[in-house]
């Protein structure tokens, strides 16, 4: 999740800042763009959209702000997909979806949501996701630059299904510590949810879908929001002390520190969920000898790989310093000559670690603690093979 | 006070030549989290990469304003990157150049010129 993203089956965009001047005019913008503008947002191309990558209080204070009290986050360019199956029971829908996910939805129940991935006939990540179950049907969210891929993907790939993309709504995170205080005072039964947990909730007469959810290791929520409130309603929760506008350069930081992954940098097309070191979310129902084993694009490699081990997997990194190692950093077993054992996907300093941290895909055999070196500027410099989260997870359980 | 394209500040001080880099450019790289300095004693030529910043959006190179020498270095910008924000004409200077001729200073912009390169 996410949203940089690279060449491939999603639109082509950089990582914000290099898409050309010419590109600017066919770019879309959220609902929120006005208040993004007013706000002082420094509004970058981003997934085909005019998007916010700081305000002016500046991406380091963005991001310690967010794990300290709570930070809103526009998430509208995102995909908001609702699936019903043409039966009309949900879970004919679910079962319908895990012809093209590797994770149990069937036994998603009513008002949760859980994390899944669209893969390809070799294994690899289309997409990544999340899917909620609403009761008669299931809500996705997917990422910005491939939705309109991933909406043609589900159509073919489930005629026994009503597929739409949601317009009309706006879709914020609301995250930190202090976003549960902040969203009870608007809406005060939030309080009830869980992590994982979607309920539907009034505000005003504006219909929220809610669910305790986000991409920044922090409590928090996903809330969409029809359009024509979308401006007020978060105006309401700027309003409060506690939150601040943050912008898509914290939101990169927070998920790196948090160890999750940037879809079309940490994986995409090339990389299989075990590489990419989500087995996490493979249930056992889809696993070898599970109830309903198999059954998705690419899962003779992807069981394999569950069983065998990949080659290659998805690591953290922390470099010794304060130098990043940045996305394209290459990694060596030593620190002079050597051929390349992988490269860095995602790089950068972590505010509230106070240190560089980095995500790569190296030889599997390498375990936590082994030192590697990368190569920035010429130089090879030591890191360490580190678990993630870089920075512990503060969920509502 | 005077200032290259590449948004460095130059002042001199006695036969030496204080180096840092402007608040304009300061603001452009976002928070500094990371400042690589040059050890005292390499000679430079204009141009060289001198110092390297890693904000949190990317990292970029402090290039040798002139020829010369560099004959100190900030620690306290290393030790503190975030400096480079708060104070980048100030306290967070980068390195202190011997420079061959300080003539070569006469040619570049005076602060009103720098502020109508940035606008």
């Amino acid at each position: 999740m996410g949203g940089f993203g690279r060449p491939g089956r999603c639109r082509i965009i950089g990582t914000g800042q290099d898409e050309g001047r010419a590109a600017l005019a066919d770019l879309k913008r959220t609902v929120l763009y006005d208040l993004h503008v007013r706000l002082g947002g420094k509004m970058v191309p981003f997934a085909g959209y005019e998007m916010p990558v700081q305000y002016p209080m500046g991406v380091l204070k963005e991001h310690l702000h967010t794990r300290t009290a709570a930070g809103l986050f526009d998430v509208s360019h995102m995909g908001q997909i609702l699936l019903t199956a043409k039966s009309g029971r949900v879970e004919d829908a679910a079962l319908a979806l895990e012809r093209l996910v590797p994770v149990d939805v069937a036994g998603l129940k009513e008002g949760r949501q859980r994390y899944a991935m669209f893969t390809n006939a070799k294994g690899g990540i289309l997409d990544d996701l999340m899917v909620a179950n609403r009761g008669d049907h299931l809500f996705l969210v997917v990422n910005a630059a491939c939705k309109d891929a991933d909406l043609a993907h589900l159509k073919a790939g489930l005629p026994d299904c009503d597929v739409g993309m949601v317009e009309g709504r706006a879709l914020l995170a609301l995250q930190g510590p202090r976003a549960e205080a902040a969203l009870a005072r608007l809406v005060p039964d939030v309080v009830d949810l869980k992590f994982m947990d979607v309920a539907i909730r009034t505000w005003d007469t504006a219909e929220l879908w809610i669910s305790r959810s986000g991409y920044t290791g922090e409590d928090g929520f996903e809330i969409s929001v029809p359009d024509r409130f979308a401006e007020v309603f978060a105006q309401k929760l700027l309003d409060m002390d506690e939150v601040a506008p943050i912008g898509l350069g914290a939101r990169d930081s927070l998920r790196l520190e948090a160890g999750m992954c940037l879809y079309g940098h940490d994986i995409d097309e090339t990389t299989t969920p075990v590489e990419g070191n989500l087995t996490w979310a493979i249930q056992k129902a889809r696993r070898a000898g599970g109830a309903r084993e198999g059954g998705f694009p690419g899962a003779d490699r992807i069981l394999k790989e569950l069983d065998d081990g990949p080659s290659r997997r998805r690591v953290g990194l922390s470099p010794e310093g304060r130098a990043p190692m940045r996305e394209g950093t290459e990694i060596f077993a030593g620190p002079e000559g050597g051929a390349a054992i992988g490269v860095v996907t995602s790089g950068g300093f972590g505010p509230s670690i106070e240190a560089p941290m980095a995500m790569a895909y190296l030889p599997a055999g390498l375990t936590e603690g082994t030192v590697v070196y990368g190569e920035v500027r010429g130089k090879r410099l030591p890191a360490v093979i580190s678990p993630m989260p870089f920075q512990p997870n503060n969920y509502k359980r | 006070m005077k200032y290259t394209e590449d948004h460095e500040w130059l002042r001199v001080e006695g036969d030496l030549v204080v180096v840092g880099i402007t608040d304009h450019a300061s603001e452009q790289l976002g928070d500094v989290v990371f400042v690589e300095l040059p050890e005292p004693g390499r000679a430079v030529s204009k141009g060289d990469e001198v110092v390297v910043i890693e904000s949190v959006k990317a990292a970029s190179d402090i290039l040798a304003p002139v020829d010369g020498e560099i004959v100190e270095v900030n620690a306290d910008v290393a030790d503190n990157p975030g400096m480079v924000n708060e104070d980048p004409t100030g306290k967070a200077w980068f390195f202190k150049m011997k420079v061959a001729d300080l003539s070569a200073l006469d040619a570049m912009m005076d602060e009103a010129a720098y502020k109508d390169l940035i606008g």
